[in-house]
């Protein structure tokens, strides 16, 4: 093999991996990627009901009921819209009536969010930050001291 | 008055650093060797100062110094000693501490065992390391000052967030740190190299260590990471592809591919200009998961910094080093000579082939950790990029790249014979389709690709012992001559071949535990009993217990198989009273079959409560892979011809370190 020919083939399969790469990532970029919403949101979007999505906001007060089994349902607010939901699972350690909570899975078409993964975050004061930015949007935060816990339990889900 | 001296400390380390980054360069460019030495004792100045300010500091938690206000939120006297100590860098001011001391380390040692390499190098290394330090320390003083004081000082402390609490997650950080910042040695060398316009096979020689060394910690601190997510999240899994593990993830992909292009330059004198690029990516990288973690981007257990500021800081340096590192290589890089041809098909193109794959997927996993920040601040869309993403594309990227691992160490330098090379791996070969086959035959469900994955992890090891098979000529010769010529073959050797046989025990794990793992989640009045992959769990109910700083609830169940007891498992709702916040605690009976694992949930209505089950097959594979890799490491790093440094001197830096002594 001549000296060109040998570059060639460098050059070949570097391109011919990263043309693999670069599919790969486009592919799944459009199929596997979850968006992230509110309440309010899913009221303007109209959703449909295959597609999954993380609903974030506060659990409403006095809204968790336990139903069969471990299944257990609750209502996120945003204080503008609500959104009843039901998981069927064990529940973080840290969720709590009140606080911010990130639920992921789809709105099925009985309108009622079906939730396959439940995070809550650390601390009494403490909101997921996706939640805290959409609640400052809609001019319902109340002010920083809210989210000043200094730690969060990222992956306590 | 410790602390005070801490901080002082501190702040003279930063001058020392200024001085150490200064004098040294200017003596480089003037071929002043006065000015150049300077270096030497600077840095050790250096480790001197940080270490005196990093005792402070712990000297601050041991005693529970409330009246220092970083003690005060991250400790509480009730908390173990153990938890005490690993308090100091449980916290992003005692961990950037902690960051540069150990960056201090590094240098220090150049410094002191660093009397082999040629003057100039040695300077303008120092140079570089000493420019990283005074960076972080700049930030550390101005905007992440631990030692700010109290007045009046509480009685108690705000306690360690209590997930942190915990014997893995003590040691994950000073492991994950060595890997980060030993990564810079590499980052200097290259700098130092592309500043002198020179660069050599002895330049190989001497970056391979500090990066092997740095790459087996980075390794285990990955592992114990994972380790304590799996059992301290009460989640079963074993890796989430969360932001924060791919921020030290990708930093292990590129310092792979680094190890493996210096050795291509060490011996071949070709890639050069590749390898310094790489070492240049693995620092940046490193800085990156630096910034992503400690900045409050992303939103997990190490965000302590909630300070913008700290972000902008931190970005700032991230900026400087990597923007000014690549300007400095697309400036000099065209001088370093090329050589060393090789066809496609030898050892070199094996490595090629490795570097290319390992980084196409670590630029994978970094789209798919920074394309949803990129997106937030461009439309304000928020999105979440999880696990489906990153299986879909770094799979298909990593299973090429193990697939041909046993090729390459069967391949010649220069020019390799393939078909050579697959006759030696004939065995690996079959034995890998015999366990596929075996596999596929026994296991009725999971997914129809596992068994392949089960056969490509026995391919992987079944490959290092043909490699050692070849290598003593096993089949070729008498046996006392294959045994005298195992005795012989270099602990490198020995230590490639081990790391990849634990790359392979490491697939089988994931493989295994992620394609059969039983789940189930249900409501278990007491008394009642239930079934999971052959084990018969009965639930005795639920007690109260108190532990040093919390209380529990502890669930408790009598674990039977074939109607014989095999244990009892007593996973647990902890709740700190400090902290005020609580943690799950599973249950988890293991054994070489796989791990069996409880998590207590809340009671549920008519005095059930809800209970998590799982069995993890061979989930512990993935942990022994991972120390497998580390001791590999270990083993390839007390390598003699590793030690020794520069080519032409006789003596190894080791044997300066038993004269030092």
């Amino acid at each position: 093999m001549t000296r060109k020919q040998r570059r060639a083939v460098l050059i070949g399969t570097c391109l011919g991996v990263l043309a693999l790469a670069v599919a790969l990532v486009l592919v799944a970029l459009h199929d596997s990627i979850v968006f992230f919403y509110t309440p309010s949101d899913v009221a303007e979007k109209h959703l449909n009901s295959s597609q999954r999505f993380r609903l974030g906001g506060l659990v409403e007060d006095g809204s968790l009921k336990r139903g069969e089994g471990t299944t257990v349902s609750f209502v996120v607010t945003d204080k503008r819209a609500t959104l009843p939901v039901t998981y069927t699972g064990v529940l973080p350690d840290l969720f709590r009536e009140g606080q911010g909570v990130v639920a992921e899975g789809s709105l099925e078409t009985d309108g009622v969010f079906h939730a396959d993964s439940v995070l809550a975050k650390h601390d009494e004061n403490y909101m997921p930050p996706e939640v805290a930015k959409k609640l400052k949007e809609l001019g319902v935060w109340r002010g920083e001291a809210q989210a000043g816990a200094p730690q969060g339990t990222g992956k306590v889900n | 008055m410790i602390a005070e001296t801490g901080h002082y400390a501190l702040i003279l380390a930063l001058g020392v650093a200024i001085v150490q980054t200064v004098l040294p360069l200017w003596g480089t460019r003037r071929h002043d060797p006065q000015l150049m030495v300077i270096a030497v004792p600077a840095a050790q100045m250096q480790l001197l100062l940080i270490a005196i300010s990093f005792s402070a500091l712990m000297t601050a938690y041991v005693t529970s110094d409330f009246s220092v206000e970083n003690v005060w939120r991250n400790s509480a006297v009730a908390k173990p000693l153990i938890y005490k100590i690993a308090g100091v860098w449980g916290n992003h001011e005692g961990s950037m501490v902690l960051w540069v001391l150990i960056l201090a380390l590094f240098g220090a040692a150049v410094a002191t065992f660093g009397s082999n390499l040629p003057k100039e190098l040695q300077a303008n290394v120092l140079a570089v390391q000493g420019s990283i330090a005074a960076a972080f320390l700049l930030f550390i003083v101005t905007t992440s000052n631990p030692f700010v004081r109290l007045d009046p000082a509480p009685f108690d402390g705000q306690g360690l967030n209590p997930v942190l609490q915990d014997p893995a997650l003590a040691f994950h950080p000073p492991f994950l740190y060595t890997g980060y910042v030993g990564f810079s040695m590499a980052f200097s060398f290259a700098i130092a190299a592309l500043i002198d316009g020179r660069i050599d096979a002895a330049w190989a020689r001497w970056v391979r260590p500090w990066t092997l060394a740095a790459w087996m910690c980075l390794t285990l601190g990955i592992a114990m990471g994972s380790w304590w997510a799996y059992y301290e999240l009460g989640w079963g899994g074993f890796w989430f592809w969360d932001p924060v593990e791919n921020a030290s993830f990708m930093p292990w992909l590129a310092g792979t591919a680094l190890l493996h292009s210096a050795l291509v330059m060490e011996k071949r004198d070709a890639l050069k200009v590749w390898t310094v690029l790489l070492a240049i990516i693995t620092f940046s990288l490193s800085l990156m998961g630096t910034f992503l973690v400690r900045s409050g981007v992303l939103t997990s257990v190490h965000a302590f910094a909630v300070d913008p500021a700290r972000g902008i800081f931190i970005l700032a340096i991230m900026g400087v080093f990597i923007g000014g590192a690549l300007t400095l290589f697309a400036l000099r890089a065209p001088r370093l000579a090329q050589g060393g041809l090789f066809a496609p098909i030898s050892r070199e193109g094996s490595l090629v082939l490795n570097n290319l794959l390992l980084t196409t997927a670590w630029a994978a996993v970094f789209v798919g950790t920074l394309y949803p920040l990129a997106l937030e601040s461009i439309t304000g869309e928020k999105i979440s990029v999880g696990p489906p993403f990153f299986n879909f594309t770094f799979g298909p990227l990593i299973v090429p790249l193990l697939i041909a691992v046993p090729f390459g160490p069967m391949l010649a330098w220069k020019r390799g014979d393939i078909v050579a090379a697959a006759q030696r791996l004939m065995a690996a070969g079959i034995l890998a389709l015999i366990a596929t086959v075996a596999v596929l035959a026994s296991q009725q469900r999971g997914p129809w690709l596992a068994p392949f994955g089960i056969g490509l992890g026995i391919w992987l090891i079944g490959g290092a012992l043909s490699e050692v098979a070849f290598r003593v000529k096993l089949f070729d010769g008498s046996w006392p001559e294959a045994a005298r010529r195992l005795a012989y073959l270099p602990r490198a050797a020995y230590g490639s071949m081990l790391a990849h046989a634990g790359l392979g025990i490491v697939v089988i794990g994931i493989v295994a535990t992620t394609a059969w793992r039983s789940e189930s989640i249900l409501a278990l009045k007491p008394k009642e009993t239930a079934d999971i992959a052959g084990y018969q769990l009965t639930f005795e109910g639920v007690v109260p217990r108190e532990g040093p700083n919390y209380r529990e609830r502890v669930g408790l169940f009598k674990v039977t198989r074939d109607g014989q007891q095999v244990t009892e498992l007593e996973p647990s709702k902890r709740e700190f009273t400090v902290e005020r916040s609580a943690t799950t605690d599973a249950g988890i009976h293991a054994s070489w079959r796989g791990d069996l694992y409880a998590v207590l949930g809340d009671q549920l209505k008519d005095g059930a409560y809800s209970v998590r089950l799982y069995f993890n097959p061979l989930v512990r594979l993935i942990w022994l892979g991972a120390v497998v890799i580390f001791i590999a490491g270990g083993l390839s790093l007390s390598d003699r011809r590793l030690r020794v440094g520069a080519p032409k001197r006789a003596r190894a830096p080791n044997q300066n370190l038993t004269a030092a002594k």
